[in-house]
This record gives C-alpha cells, sequence and structure tokens, in this order.
C-alpha cells in the first residue's frame, strides 16, 4: 500500500508539474531584461515591462476595464436567463426536453465562424458592430449554455419541498425563490457564474469579430502584442489577465466542490 | 454545508394551476434562454446562408448563385485542413479523456491541495497558455535554455521542432494542458456522485483492482466521459487562436483558413469565407449527431446504472435523474 501510495503522489507531482511550467518562463520573462539564449536566467532584473503596463498609453487599463465589464454583464445576464432555463430542465418533464437541451448546447459544440459572420452583418446595420453591447450579446452564445448546463443539475439536486413550505406558509413565489432557493443553490449559482465569467474573459474570436477593433479587451491586446515579438510586454500582460480569474477560481473553489454543479457538464 | 434529502417528486408549487398553465410553464421557464440562442445562433446561421448563396451579399448581387461554395470545396487546402482539423480534435479530445480518467481516479484519494493545484489551468485564458507554450517550447524557449545549460544540446538548432511544428505538437500540448484539468474537473464530480459502493462490492466479492475498473468504475463513468469529450472536441474542433498561433503555416485548420479568407483584402474571398464558415458548422453538426446517435445507448444507460447508487450512497448526487 506504501508504494502504491508513492507511485500516486509521484504521478501526481509530475502532472502538476506539467501543469504548472508554462507559468516558469512566464514570469522570468515579465521580469527579465536581455535575455538572450542560452541563457536559463536573465542577465537582469527589470520592472520596465510592468511599468509600460501601467502607463496609460499601453492601453492595458482599457483592456482590463473593458474585458471586466465585458465579463460581468455578460455573467449578470446569462444568469438572468440561465436560471429559469435550468428550473425548467432540472426539475421538470415535459415533451421536447431533450431537444430543447440539446438546442440550448449547440453554440458551445458547433463552430461560431459561420455565425459571427452573419451576426456582424446584422450588426453593422444596427450600429453595434465595435460596440460593448454587441460584444456582449455574442458573448452570451458561449455562457447561456454553460449556464444552463450547471443550474440544470444544480436544481436537479434541490429539494423543492423547501420551497413548497415557503409557499404554504404564506411567502410569495419571488419571496419563496430569493428567501429558500437561492440561498440553497448559491453553491451552484457561483459554480455557473464562475464558468460563464471566466469564458467570457478568456473570449478572443467571438470579441475579435464583432468588436471591430473598437473594443479593446485583454484577449485581443495579447493577440496583438504576441504579433509584435516584445516577449517581456506579452508576459507581463498574459500575467496581468491571469489574476481576476485566478482570483474568481480561489473565491469559489469551496463551490468547485460541489458535485451536483459540476455534474451537469458531465450531463449532456 | 446543506445536505438535502431528495424526497418530494419534481414538481413546480403550482400545482394548484389549471392544467394548460402547467404544461406551458417549463416552456415560459426556457423561453428567454432559447429566444437568445435562436435569434443569435440561428439568426446569424440564416444570415450567413443567405449571404453565402448571394442573396445578401457584400457585395450585394441579389442573385442565387452556389459559386461561393464551389470555390470553397475546391480551395486547394480545403481537404488537407478538413484532415488536420479532424487529426487536431480527434487526438486532442481523445488523449485529453484517457488522461483524465487517470489523473481523475489518482485524485480521488488525494488532498484538497492536489485537486486545486491540478485546477489550476482551468481558469487561464487560452492565449495566455499559448504565450506560456511558445516561451516554455519554442527553440529558445526555456526548455531548450536548460537543456543547454547541462550539456544536452549545443545550440537551438539541436532542439526539436516542438511549435509551429507539422505534426501540431504545440497545438495538441496546448489542448492537453488545457482541457485535462477541465475534463477531470468533470469525471471527479461524477465519480464523488457515483460513490464508491458498487467498487467496494465488486472488490469484496473478489475482482481484482483492474477488474473493478474495467466492469464497475469505467461504465458507470461513461455517460461523463461521453459528454465531457463531446464538448471537448465541438471546442478543440472549432478553435482558431491556439491552431492559428502555435500550429504551422501549412496546412491550416479550417476556422485559420475561414479567418484568412474573412480578413483577405479580397472582398469576394468574404462570401466563399462565409461558406468555408457554414461547411465548417455543418460538419460539426453532422459529427456530433453522429456522436450522439452512436453513444445514445450509452448516455441513457446513466438512468438505469447510477439509480441505484444514488440511493445506496449520497443523496445529494452528482447525476440528476433524466428520463
Amino acid at each position: 500500500m506504501l508504494s502504491l501510495r508513492i507511485l500516486r503522489n509521484t504521478l501526481l507531482s509530475v502532472v502538476i508539474l506539467g501543469l504548472f511550467l508554462p507559468f516558469v518562463p512566464l514570469l522570468i520573462w515579465s521580469f527579465g531584461q536581455g535575455w538572450y539564449f542560452p541563457q536559463v536566467m536573465p542577465q537582469h532584473w527589470t520592472l520596465a515591462h510592468w511599468v509600460a503596463i501601467a502607463s496609460t498609453s499601453s492601453r492595458v487599463g482599457e483592456g482590463l476595464l473593458n474585458s471586466l465589464i465585458i465579463a460581468l454583464i455578460t455573467t449578470g445576464l446569462s444568469l438572468l436567463v440561465g436560471l429559469p432555463a435550468g428550473r425548467a430542465l432540472g426539475l421538470m418533464e415535459f415533451p421536447g426536453k431533450t431537444g430543447l437541451k440539446l438546442f440550448l448546447l449547440t453554440p458551445i459544440i458547433v463552430s461560431p465562424l459561420a455565425t459571427l459572420m452573419g451576426i456582424q452583418f446584422i450588426l453593422i446595420r444596427l450600429g453595434l458592430n465595435g460596440t460593448l453591447l454587441g460584444v456582449i450579446l455574442v458573448h452570451l452564445m458561449p455562457t447561456i449554455p454553460y449556464m444552463t448546463l450547471v443550474l440544470a443539475s444544480v436544481f436537479a439536486n434541490f429539494d423543492i419541498g423547501f420551497e413548497i413550505q415557503a409557499r404554504s406558509l404564506g411567502a410569495s413565489s419571488v419571496q419563496a425563490f430569493v428567501q429558500v432557493t437561492l440561498p440553497l443553490i448559491a453553491p451552484g449559482v457561483f459554480v455557473g457564474a464562475l464558468f460563464a465569467f471566466l469564458i467570457s474573459w478568456n473570449e478572443f474570436l467571438l470579441t475579435f469579430f464583432i468588436g471591430g477593433g473598437q473594443i479593446f479587451t485583454l484577449p485581443m491586446m495579447l493577440f496583438t502584442l504576441l504579433q509584435g515579438g516584445n516577449n517581456g510586454l506579452v508576459a507581463a500582460v498574459a500575467i496581468t489577465s491571469l489574476i481576476p480569474g485566478l482570483a474568481f477560481l480561489i473565491v469559489t473553489s469551496r463551490s468547485l466542490e460541489d458535485d451536483a454543479a459540476l455534474g451537469g457538464l458531465g450531463n449532456v | 454545508m446543506h445536505r438535502i434529502l431528495k424526497s418530494s417528486p419534481p414538481f413546480p408549487p403550482e400545482q394548484g394551476r389549471r392544467a394548460w398553465q402547467a404544461w406551458i410553464y417549463p416552456y415560459l421557464l426556457l423561453l428567454p434562454a432559447v429566444s437568445v440562442i435562436t435569434l443569435l445562433f440561428g439568426g446569424g446561421l440564416a444570415i450567413a446562408l443567405l449571404q453565402s448563396v448571394g442573396l445578401l451579399g457584400v457585395l450585394g448581387h441579389g442573385h442565387f448563385t452556389l459559386s461561393a461554395y464551389q470555390h470553397a470545396l475546391t480551395h486547394p487546402e480545403f481537404w488537407q485542413s478538413l484532415g488536420v482539423s479532424l487529426y487536431i480534435a480527434v487526438l486532442a479530445t481523445g488523449l485529453s479523456v484517457i488522461a483524465s480518467i487517470g489523473l481523475a481516479l489518482l485524485l480521488r484519494s488525494a488532498g484538497r491541495w492536489a485537486n486545486l493545484a491540478c485546477q489550476i489551468t482551468l481558469p487561464i485564458p487560452h492565449l495566455v497558455g499559448v504565450v506560456g507554450i511558445l516561451l516554455l517550447l519554442t527553440p529558445s524557449g526555456w526548455i531548450a535554455r536548460v537543456l543547454a545549460a547541462v550539456g544536452w544540446i549545443q545550440s537551438d538548432q539541436d532542439f526539436p521542432l516542438l511549435v509551429n511544428d507539422g505534426a501540431n505538437l504545440g497545438v495538441l500540448i496546448h489542448f492537453l494542458w488545457k482541457e485535462i484539468p477541465f475534463i477531470t474537473l468533470i469525471l471527479l464530480a461524477v465519480l464523488r456522485g457515483i460513490g464508491t459502493t458498487y467498487e467496494t462490492q465488486a472488490r469484496v466479492l473478489g475482482a481484482s483492482p483492474w477488474q473493478c475498473f474495467w466492469t464497475v468504475t469505467l461504465p458507470l463513468m461513461k455517460p461523463g466521459i461521453l459528454s465531457a469529450s463531446l464538448i471537448v472536441f465541438g471546442f478543440v474542433f472549432g478553435s482558431f487562436e491556439v491552431p492559428f498561433l502555435l500550429g504551422p503555416t501549412f496546412p491550416r485548420t479550417l476556422p485559420v483558413l475561414v479567418y484568412r479568407a474573412f480578413t483577405d483584402a479580397d472582398l469576394n474571398q468574404r462570401t466563399e469565407a462565409i461558406a468555408l464558415g457554414l461547411i465548417l458548422s455543418f460538419l460539426s453538426t453532422l459529427i456530433i449527431m453522429a456522436y450522439l446517435w452512436l453513444t445514445a445507448d450509452s448516455r441513457k444507460g446513466q438512468t438505469h446504472t447510477t439509480a441505484p447508487a444514488k440511493t445506496a450512497s449520497r443523496p445529494n448526487n452528482a447525476h440528476p435523474h433524466h428520463a
């Protein structure tokens, strides 16, 4: 048994090491100066890249703010749409349920490229191409499916009896939902929100097509910088764009142990 | 932590309502989500379709033509691109799934910190992963420097080409790095939902660890595995930025081909890009339908396989029941 445990821990250490490895050069580059092959460590350390991205001319602040606004509004909207949908799919049986569930998943399993070109055509004519609103709208395409899937599973594991009891004790349906149901499903809702936030935060392609070069988010910035070749600056921006996601993950990490929420993704 | 006992049937509290109201209720709840997806995804697709056949034009011809599809299908790179896209998606999905099954089983008995560490790439944007992998694996990257320092290689020429290479190794490494933690997280939730009752029973009855895994654990995990691989396959097949930045310049994946045609200075290329994009959507739909059809039994099987476990192990189960 002891040797099995050692084997397990060795394997896990190798996996974890592999997962963390790409962050090593990222961190070093963001503080390094004049780092040429074959030096393992840079000759000089510098804060220049961080100073550069902190200056207003770098537009990192703008990118950060745009990304945050888009991700938060997208998350809020998909919650609003996902809660009722999740409730229907999780708690009720009705004809066409499987089909409707599958339909709601199409945006995350079918390539969105053609759709994006069609949407762009319309948004240009509506004057929404290159606006925050347009970008938020298309970000709903991948976030709603994840949100629905997670919340459907959360509701399926929610005992509706609590709500019935609240109602029979005189609570209105809104009261029962806000004061009884919502606190009980909160961990699952956090998981759904985490996924929606991260998807929107990480989204490049949709912003790229619909943002029309006007909406500058962090992924857009990274993509542009990557073609430039200033490794130090790229690394610093890359690390900056990790922070909110990691913070969100740590805040919700307890909720990630909510099997009901994540089980939803294993139940397409 | 609330542990909720599942006791009452899944009915909305509005039992007193008239029958047709109760009947229409779930559809009303689904209406906002379905409308948004129909309007955005369906609407976008419909307009793209009209554009692709020339009825709604970038250049505004206004008459029906299939020339865009003809151009798309006779594009010198099309079939190779399709091959590369399929190669990456199948290999990335297959390898990540196999690795994730192993990792989930290892993590099952490991501590909270190991679990958290294995989720590290989950919130990382794909583009950040691409940057990290480029700085790590290029011939002048960090691994090459370390190898040079210990004397394994003499110059960056000696380091194997791992990014922008013909076999798309860089792309595959990136997807494995990013998707293994994602699938593992799902499978862990599934495993916790299954509980250990069946496995313990199998072992008590004399099954070897391998028999137990092969005949008990794996079949119970199957629905979760199939669902997760569906999501990952769909994503990888349609992914643009990763093969664009980590893949070779030839042959390019289908999404990269679409992007190139769409951003071409020649506006005639645009309808071809849209046609290519639609072919891509059509192909992913086709593959997914085939997959759903082929796996229908296994995915439905969960109702039977996990139902007893639900009452036997824990009330708060990862698998909601689905009829």
